[in-house]
């Protein structure tokens, strides 16, 4: 059989498409990671807190702590227990080593008493970030006060300028250091690990981008307050049934 | 100097000294040129991409590690689990608030075996009474409750129903 031109350009023709269809399913199955999905523009983190479900536990304290090896006696979250008497005037406020195990039991009853998590509030207008000299702290497109540990010199004014006392010197490195959000866990479709191991679910990650987040309903529902308001740091870490004594 | 005085007395009387204009820019020009090159040198790739800060410094945090594995993780495996504490009161406390963090055995279960946790500190931190708690939320003294028995004695903490 004589092969002619016009079969040799229908032959090759052929095996061009099935090579180029086996280099497609290749580059699908390929052992390549996925392309990152996360996008910064999409999300507006904060949290929320509710006071009546907050049992004093200290699991989000031991959490943050182990998923962000915290060093000893320094802490990115704590709860203080208040206990405050008729007419608010001196409360009482305790955190024993920030609540790291829990509260020693107060059967006190004379005082009105409850539990109050704190951690950077994540302010979108953040006087913390307005002090540092060198941008090394900063908020993120997502909404998150971050810090640059590459970058900080340790001059700890955003250390002095934070209202809240979220921040602190890291004794090793010298360099300032806080609550992320648990960034690196969040831009993976994780919780932070304080609200993965709240038992009662008195803290919750949101994302005020999301329409469907919980976060809409829950500002609409509820009597709803940030810490010191008129500071007005724009704090995104919001709290239900706040008592007016909580500083 | 003699050179630019003559360039003065060709441009015009009115460029007669120019040579006092001249030295001046050359240095500040020199300078201009040497604060670019410095500049270049120590201001970050990328610096102000986002804002006053290194846009590296967004990757550089997301490399940590995670350590906690989370809830969907854990009952890949330990289903039957899971389906026991769905049932119960504990439906929404997270595997690892109990057991402690974990992703490292969710990585390779059989080189980090988890030890179980110490029934008496761990259920207390949760129960105790303490008026600060909320009224609600189920606590005892301990003391008086068990009699010295273990929690898990009577109450298993998967399902503490009795």
């Amino acid at each position: 059989m004589e092969i002619t031109r016009r079969d040799m350009l229908s032959v090759g023709g052929k095996l061009l498409m099935i090579a180029s269809v086996g280099a497609t399913f290749e580059q699908i199955t390929g052992a390549e990671p996925p392309p990152d999905t996360y996008r910064m523009a999409d999300h507006w983190w904060g949290m929320i807190i509710d006071i009546d479900k907050c049992i004093g536990c200290g699991n989000c304290v031991r959490a943050c702590s182990d998923e962000n090896q915290v060093p000893k006696d320094y802490f990115r979250t704590w709860v203080e227990r208040y206990e405050v008497p008729e007419g608010y005037v001196n409360p009482r406020v305790s955190s024993p080593q920030g609540a790291i195990n829990g509260f020693p039991p107060s059967q006190q009853t004379s005082l009105k008493s409850f539990f109050v998590p704190k951690l950077c509030n994540h302010c979108a207008d953040s006087p913390c970030v307005q002090v540092c000299p060198v941008g090394a702290t900063f908020v993120s497109p997502d909404g998150v006060v971050l810090v640059d540990k590459d970058y900080c010199l340790g001059c700890r004014y955003c250390v002095q300028a934070c209202p809240y006392g979220c921040r602190y010197l890291h004794p090793e490195t010298e360099t300032v250091d806080k609550c992320t959000l648990c960034y690196h866990r969040i831009t993976q479709g994780l919780t932070t690990a304080c609200c993965e191991n709240c038992p009662t679910g008195a803290r919750q990650l949101v994302d005020f981008k999301d329409p469907k987040d919980p976060v809409h309903e829950f500002l609409r529902e509820n009597k709803v307050a940030v810490l010191k308001p008129n500071m007005a740091t724009e704090a995104k870490v919001y709290y239900k049934n706040l008592d007016g004594s909580v500083r | 100097m003699f050179t630019f005085r003559a360039v003065g007395v060709r441009v015009g009387k009115f460029f007669r000294d120019s040579g006092h204009l001249i030295r001046p820019a050359i240095v500040l020009l020199a300078g201009l040129g040497l604060f670019m090159v410095i500049r270049g040198a120590v201001v970050p790739k990328g610096f102000g991409q986002y804002g006053h800060y290194r846009p590296g410094a967004l990757a550089a945090i997301r490399q940590h590690p995670v350590v906690y594995a989370g809830q969907a993780t854990c009952v890949l495996c330990h289903e039957e689990e899971g389906k026991v504490r769905a049932t119960g009161k504990h439906a929404h406390v997270a595997c690892e608030t109990c057991h402690g963090p974990l992703a490292k055995h969710a990585d390779d279960p059989a080189a980090n075996v988890p030890t179980l946790p110490a029934v008496a500190t761990l259920c207390a931190r949760c129960h105790e009474k303490d008026t600060a708690k909320p009224k609600t939320f189920p606590q005892v003294v301990t003391a008086e409750h068990s009699g010295g028995m273990a929690c898990n004695d009577c109450h298993k903490p998967h399902n503490p129903h009795l």
